[in-house]
């Protein structure tokens, strides 16, 4: 059946911020539908509230909306574009839940409004537990026993039946959120309630643990004719027990014989047609008893997922561009295989490759968190790896992580385990952690057997003895090296192949990485690159979609173009995410126009980058230099671009360059500077600027004299960190010893940067294109919160919202100036603190920053396409688009205020204070648009999912230092029309400023009812409460975390409250626009 | 090599176009020769291995780690193995599965089968890809290019090779099911346990009889319906059976799967040839012309069927749509549809949709239906059982 007519104009809903759960992955998913349906000539609308997204990119939809993904807004803009169609599938759980609330009401039947791919029906069997469980029993499949409960009688005696351990899962949930396996009573209250709460229905299902059996995945893709196939097989190394999204799995399965993987194909294909799925890609999850082979099912999910991103990305089949396609009427016999050209998309992938993904998780920015896995997912990115066989993708897996591991060694500190004892090693083996993989080949290297540890870990025997051999090589390479023994070329071939990096092989012998590398050209062991084809070569391929592998024939083909390699990100990590794939896709869009051949590397499957219609040629490859230089060599580029990915690439910089291959755009020498303190402060004396006090400290010592020169509060942090890692704001000399104490461990030789702490500063981020004689200001952004937040987590409004012209003039003149000395050419950063009379560079980044794209989206400039022509030598004045060249003259206003807005991870890590500072916590963003500034901040507030309140009672507590400002703020409450209760000292200081209807309120301290009492029961609708020190800081954690569970808004700066309260004022009066970006253009 | 304790010996393959890969033994010591082929499941290699089609091949895997869950009796297709050569990437001498009872290396020791390990699998299947069917040798021994490449020019290539009768069983036999509805006389050239299994499930009660038995013989047992096996070698040899068949169309209702759909085709007029390196995985879709519907199916042939049926036998009730109405013209090429591929008039039921080669015959009126592919699977997906539902159908049609 050819394609449908009856419908013109669908609406696709993307998944907003990345959260964890909910990353790039639907960004890949969602710009590859955009892409395909407008090609097939249908008019696509678009919602999105993420800007660091190519999906919302102007040319990807007909009419793209960056509006809060709410009911009410999409109301507004299906009412206003009268799509036919509504694509539910693509932008992950939440665009599911919206379309399934949309349909429900009613709403998209009265405006016509078809749910194309998966029906109302389909969504809510496949979501509603109990519904699945009859849907499976009904086709004759096992699922765990289980229970749904609405309440805690019901629950306690489905454990009486159950038992424990008892697996506890809140219904309509994301990433397992909520999800929690209780071993015993006192667990089992504390999850119930937190399930209940998480919950948007308030159920939870009970079930039966299948803890310990080994999991597999499904990627089932079926067609309107009811042609079903699978596209790829999972097998998860951690069993069951451990989020999906947390474990590291692999695909293909590897340990299923055949005819018990048909009985997982027969089952999927019964259950994508129970279960009513039209079209479209689904992902189901089994659990199959290592002792038996017993089966059952765990979940499926109606929808693209991460994992099925990571089946596209596994296996060079594209689930959600066909996935779209097959939504609008195609069959999958009439979809092209885009990769052989010539066999139909109605075929089920064959890999003759391993692959491995990783999770990468942040624990380090969360300390309170315990590290272990659980059903509710907590890593915030994954990397992905391919090899030809399991060893070699593992290997070349965790030197992906970018954690300071390189293979099993033991260089860093916190994967060394040499140092643990027999039984703490089985006792750590029978925990997961992120650590386990590290702990196994310590147990290994420690004479354990594979059967004890199996015991122990339940994973699969055959991916514990791959790692037992690998360890195996270890020693004896190690073996041969205390013999005085050269490395033998067979052996050094043998670890190649099985995985291991030269640096990791630097640790075992005499030869440093270097050495490593040059024996290995001696003795012509270099890798090869091998094709995803989909096929395992039974078909020519098309697509130049590479992995290296240290096999014999090499498949790359060479061109004579002239070439540019764009270096990726990475995996997501907080600090560092999808922003930076944003700009390494514009980089890859952007040459191909200037006529490069693009070839990127990178190794995290969830993003737009990995595409291979991204790029001429992706290298799906680890980010390190070992892996990046033969590439290099290979290709012979004419350049390499490093300023786009963030930390990653700059860090290959130095070696790059040494190796003898251009870094394009800004120089290496400049990079590396920028760095460093000491040039940094000459650069800044030179051009008459100024910086907050500061010094350098290489040891304890030095730290405290500095802070006795500069006096406290201090700003401290390691040398070369991303996102503020480690980053704090020190008021005395006991918190620095114990910084110190913690800190140059984490910063291994680099000396801590000490800087004064410009107190109630306003911090303004600003972003300039150089071609190295012109400068062109991209953006001035003002930050809500005080210098002292970290950028990547403040509030931030383009334009400016209160700084005046001629403050903007001089800190866009002071930008350029910088820009001009160091001779950026390309993209640069610059962050000043404004103090009153003062303005401080606290920090000058020679690379995209992470609000590139929010910049590129609110003032319509594709400045990373900018950026990268000039990288390749085009001059300013070529490049920038004459509307927007008019305003480089100082003119940065726009006819609207866009308000960047972060969301954290905190609801997921409960031990966590949700407190902002110097270290970045947020995992995401959005972007909000309108008229005005405070609007632009309400309509912030909805996209966040906090929703300030109209009316309703304020909490309101604050620090001694912001009282005199209290008072501003709470006269502004009542102006609005709010009730105040307040802490005895904040309700004191403002009756003594002659304010009436105070209520005062006990702290939690001071004995029940206390303020949490009453967050806890609806009382408090807004929370602004500012503290500094530990103990008030541990005093307030509680308010801070119901808040957060109650979804209940809060501020814990003075200045986000005040702004708060202006956006309240202005939501009172004003109704929300809704703003489509192509009619702002 | 799987484990660094494991003794390694060394072992060389040689195609016969010259190439030659070095890697490591992972089964019987010694020298083989035969046609190199192929296959991209990712699992299921002890059922290849077993199968009678086999014969007189070299398998090489596509998918890298080959062994992992072992080997266990139920998973075997016949009593031995029948692959003359085995080439895989990585061999797991330590495999894991409730189901395993003996490593796949000794497993194929036990059979005194030369298999290789440690070779670049991929750049092999490649060489297959362009180079089309080879034949190859694999040698534990010390290795001589000249003399090995001459040994391997000497070796019969696949071509006018009737197998059938090397893999058929001596002496006819019987599988019974608990409760027998039918009785279906199966003619072995190569038969795969799974099809028996399929076949008693659905209430058959069969004989297996040797490739060579007369018609007449099968006619006088009355049965049910006629099922012709899978196998070996080049359709066209096996004429005897191609006479056989000739008499039994009309009579009773046939099934064929793979070298039996071959033989019908040629006793209905069609030819057979040599493809270029031929199906062999489980990944391959085949469209059902009438239904239009996709099945995934597992495949294992060398040879395949062209050209058109004697007239006697197409007429027909039921119009078929032609083939090249399959794939949408937009994005895909058209497939083949000339003459020579389909005959003059189309009605072959099943379509290759990778290539557009015949993949099925369905005859309701002449109670006729084969299949180029394995519906039985083993190993491969289970898309295409009903076609032993068909069967039955048919059978219930004569009672």
């Amino acid at each position: 059946m050819p394609k449908r007519t009856d419908i013109k104009k669908i609406l696709i809903i993307g998944s907003g911020p990345i959260v964890i759960g909910q990353a790039c992955e639907f960004d890949y998913s969602g710009a590859q539908a955009c892409k395909v349906l407008k090609q097939e000539g249908f008019q696509i609308v678009l919602v999105n509230s993420n800007p660091a997204t190519i999906m919302t990119d102007p040319e990807m939809a007909d009419r793209t909306y960056i509006e809060p993904l709410t009911l009410d807004f999409l109301k507004k803009i299906i009412e206003k574009e009268k799509p036919q169609a509504l694509l539910p599938t693509l932008g992950g759980q939440t665009a599911l839940n919206l379309s399934r609330d949309l349909a429900r009401e009613g709403f998209l039947d009265k405006h016509n409004v078809e749910l194309i791919g998966a029906k109302l029906h389909a969504i809510e069997k496949a979501e509603d537990r109990e519904l699945f469980k009859k849907a499976m029993e009904k086709i004759g499949l096992e699922v765990p026993k289980s229970s749904v409960v609405k309440d805690k009688e019901k629950a306690k005696k489905v454990l009486e039946e159950l038992g424990f351990p008892l697996v506890m899962r809140p219904s309509y949930t994301l990433g397992g959120m909520g999800g929690n396996i209780a071993y015993n009573q006192e667990e089992f209250e504390k999850y119930l309630e937190w399930g209940f709460f998480q919950s948007p229905v308030h159920e939870i299902l009970l079930e039966e643990s299948v803890q310990g059996w080994k999991e597999f995945e499904l990627e089932v893709m079926r067609d309107n004719a009811d042609n079903v196939i699978i596209v790829c097989s999972i097998e998860n190394l951690d069993p069951m027990g451990v989020h999906t999204g947390d474990s590291i799995t692999v695909a293909p399965i590897q340990t299923l014989t055949d005819k018990e993987y048909q009985v997982l194909r027969e089952a999927s294909k019964k259950i994508i047609r129970e279960i009513g799925v039209d079209t479209g890609g689904s992902n189901i999850q089994f659990a199959v008893n290592p002792e038996t082979g017993k089966m059952v099912v765990i979940e499926m999910n109606p929808r693209v997922s991460r994992s099925s991103a990571l089946a596209s990305k596994a296996t060079g089949f594209p689930i959600a561009k066909i996935a779209a396609k097959l939504a609008v009427g195609y069959q999958l016999s009439e979809i092209a295989n885009d990769i052989t050209q010539k066999t139909p998309a109605c075929f089920e992938p064959t890999l003759d490759y391993v692959v491995t993904k990783i999770p990468r998780f942040n624990f380090e920015k969360f300390p309170m968190t315990p590290r272990v896995l659980t059903t509710q997912m907590k890593s915030v990115g994954e990397v992905m790896a391919i090899g030809r066989t399991f060893k070699e993708s593992l290997g070349k897996a965790i030197r992906s992580l970018e954690m300071g591991v390189h293979g099993f060694d033991n260089l860093k500190e916190s994967r060394n385990f040499a140092h643990l004892s027999e039984s703490e090693i089985k006792r750590e083996l029978s925990t997961v952690t992120h650590k386990r993989l590290w702990i196994i080949a310590e147990a290994f290297r420690k004479g354990f057997a594979t059967q004890t540890i199996h015991t122990l870990t339940k994973i699969d025997p055959w991916f514990l003895n791959h790692i037992k051999e690998m360890i195996e090589l270890e020693g004896v390479i190690q073996c041969h090296s205390r013999e005085g023994g050269n490395l033998d070329p067979h052996l050094l071939k043998k670890a190649k192949e099985w995985g291991f990096s030269d640096k990791w092989l630097s640790t075992l012998t005499t030869l440093s990485e270097i050495e490593i590398q040059l024996l290995r050209e001696k003795e012509n062991i270099e890798p090869v690159y091998k094709t995803i084809d989909t096929c395992a070569a039974e078909f020519e391929s098309f697509t130049p979609y590479l992995y290296s592998t240290y096999d014999e024939e090499d498949e790359s083909r060479i061109s004579n173009k002239k070439k540019v390699v764009i270096i990726g990100s990475g995996p997501n990590r907080i600090g560092q995410g999808i922003e930076f794939d944003y700009c390494c896709v514009h980089a890859a869009l952007s040459l191909k126009e200037e006529g490069f051949e693009t070839i990127m590397i990178n190794c995290n499957p969830e993003t737009v980058s990995t595409d291979y219609d991204t790029s001429d040629k992706l290298y799906f490859e680890p980010l390190t230099f070992e892996d990046v230089l033969p590439i290099l060599k290979k290709e012979k580029p004419e350049g390499v671009i490093v300023q786009l990915g963030g930390q990653t690439p700059l860090k290959l910089a130095y070696e790059i360059e040494k190796a003898g291959f251009k870094i394009l755009g800004t120089s290496v020498k400049t990079i590396i500077a920028s760095e460093n303190r000491e040039f940094f402060s000459k650069l800044i004396n030179k051009l008459g600027l100024k910086q907050p006090p500061h010094a350098l400290a290489h040891n304890e010592k030095e730290a405290l004299l500095a802070a006795h020169k500069l006096g406290f509060p201090l700003v401290i942090r390691p040398s070369f960190v991303l996102g503020g890692r480690a980053m704090e704001i020190i008021y005395d000399n006991r918190n620095l010893e114990k910084y110190i104490k913690n800190a140059v461990q984490a910063s291994e030789d680099e000396p801590l940067l000490i800087d004064r702490y410009i107190e109630d500063a306003t911090e303004v981020d600003v972003d300039v294109l150089s071609d190295g004689k012109d400068v062109y200001v991209a953006g001035v952004l003002e930050h809500l919160e005080e210098a002292g937040v970290h950028s990547g987590d403040s509030t931030c409004s383009l334009p400016p919202f209160s700084l005046s012209p001629q403050t903007i003039e001089e800190l866009k003149n002071q930008a350029q100036a910088l820009a001009l000395e160091l001779n950026i050419i390309g993209l640069m950063n610059v962050q000043f603190a404004l103090t009153k009379k003062d303005i401080f560079v606290l920090e000058v980044n020679p690379r995209a920053s992470r609000t590139i794209p929010f910049i590129a989206k609110a003032r319509k400039i594709p400045l990373v396409k900018i950026a990268s022509k000039l990288m390749v030598g085009k001059k300013l004045s070529d490049v920038i688009p004459a509307h927007s060249a008019k305003h480089n003259s100082g003119d940065l206003k726009t006819k609207t205020f866009s308000v960047k807005r972060s969301v954290f991870p905190f609801i997921k890590y409960p031990h966590e204070d949700a407190v902002l500072g110097p270290e970045m916590k947020s995992t995401g963003e959005v972007m909000a648009t309108e008229y005005t500034f405070p609007l632009a901040l309400a309509k912030a507030a909805e996209a966040v999912n906090s929703p300030l309140p109209k009316k309703g009672n304020v909490f309101l507590s604050v620090k001694d230092s912001d009282k005199a400002k209290a008072f501003e703020i709470a006269a502004e409450l009542q102006k609005c029309g709010f009730h105040i209760i307040a802490t005895r000292g904040t309700a004191q200081f403002l009756k003594e400023k002659k304010m009436n209807h105070i209520e005062s309120i006990n702290k939690v301290l001071e004995g029940r009812p206390h303020v949490v009492d009453a967050l806890k029961s609806g009382r408090i609708h807004l929370v602004i409460n500012t503290t500094i020190g530990e103990q008030a800081l541990r005093d307030s954690f509680d308010i801070r975390r119901t808040a957060l569970e109650k979804q209940i808004p809060y501020f814990t700066t003075l200045s986000g409250g005040l702004g708060a309260l202006h956006a309240i004022g202005a939501a009172q009066k004003e109704e929300f626009s809704i703003f489509c970006l192509q009619d702002l253009y | 090599m799987g484990n660094l304790s494991t003794p390694i010996s060394k072992a060389t393959l040689l195609l016969e176009n010259g190439n030659v890969y070095e890697g490591t033994s992972c089964g019987f010591p010694g020298t083989t020769i035969g046609e190199i082929v192929f296959n991209t499941s990712m699992i299921g290699y002890q059922e290849i291995l077993t199968d009678p089609s086999y014969h007189e091949q070299i398998i090489t895997m596509t998918y890298p780690h080959i062994g992992n869950y072992g080997t266990n009796e139920d998973d075997n297709e016949s009593h031995k193995i029948w692959a003359k050569g085995f080439i895989v990437k990585n061999m797991c001498h330590t495999p894991s599965s409730w189901k395993n009872q003996k490593s796949l290396p000794q497993f194929l020791k036990e059979h005194k089968i030369v298999a290789i390990a440690d070779v670049d699998t991929r750049s092999i299947t490649k060489q297959i890809r362009n180079k089309g069917a080879m034949r190859a040798l694999i040698t534990t021994e010390k290795f001589d290019k000249e003399k090995s490449l001459k040994k391997i020019l000497e070796s019969p290539t696949m071509n006018l090779r009737d197998l059938a009768k090397e893999v058929t069983t001596e002496k006819s036999y019987h599988v019974t099911p608990h409760t027998p509805s039918y009785l279906v006389v199966a003619y072995d050239f190569g038969i795969k346990k799974s099809i028996l299994k399929y076949l008693s499930e659905r209430g058959c009660r069969i004989l297996v009889i040797p490739a060579s038995t007369s018609y007449k013989e099968v006619l006088d047992l009355n049965p049910d319906g006629v099922f012709l096996s899978n196998g070996p070698g080049d359709p066209a040899s096996v004429t005897y059976a191609i006479e056989n068949i000739r008499h039994l169309v009309g009579k009773k209702p046939i099934f064929g799967i793979c070298l039996g759909h071959q033989l019908l085709c040629l006793a209905l007029g069609a030819k057979t040839y040599k493809m270029k390196f031929g199906h062999r995985g489980a990944n391959h879709p085949v469209s059902f012309l009438k239904s239009q519907k996709v099945e995934i199916t597992a495949q294992n042939h060398g040879f395949a069927v062209e050209g058109s049926l004697e007239p006697r036998h197409c007429e027909r009730s039921e119009a078929i749509p032609s083939p090249k109405v399959m794939r949408s013209p937009q994005s895909l090429p058209l497939l083949r549809d000339d003459k020579k591929f389909y005959g003059n008039n189309n009605f072959f039921s099943h379509i290759n949709l990778n290539d557009g080669s015949v993949e099925g015959l369905y005859i309701k009126d002449k109670k006729i239906l084969s299949v180029q592919y394995h519906p039985e699977s083993s190993p491969g997906p289970l898309d295409s059982l009903y076609l032993f539902d068909e069967f039955i159908n048919m059978m219930k049609g004569r009672q």
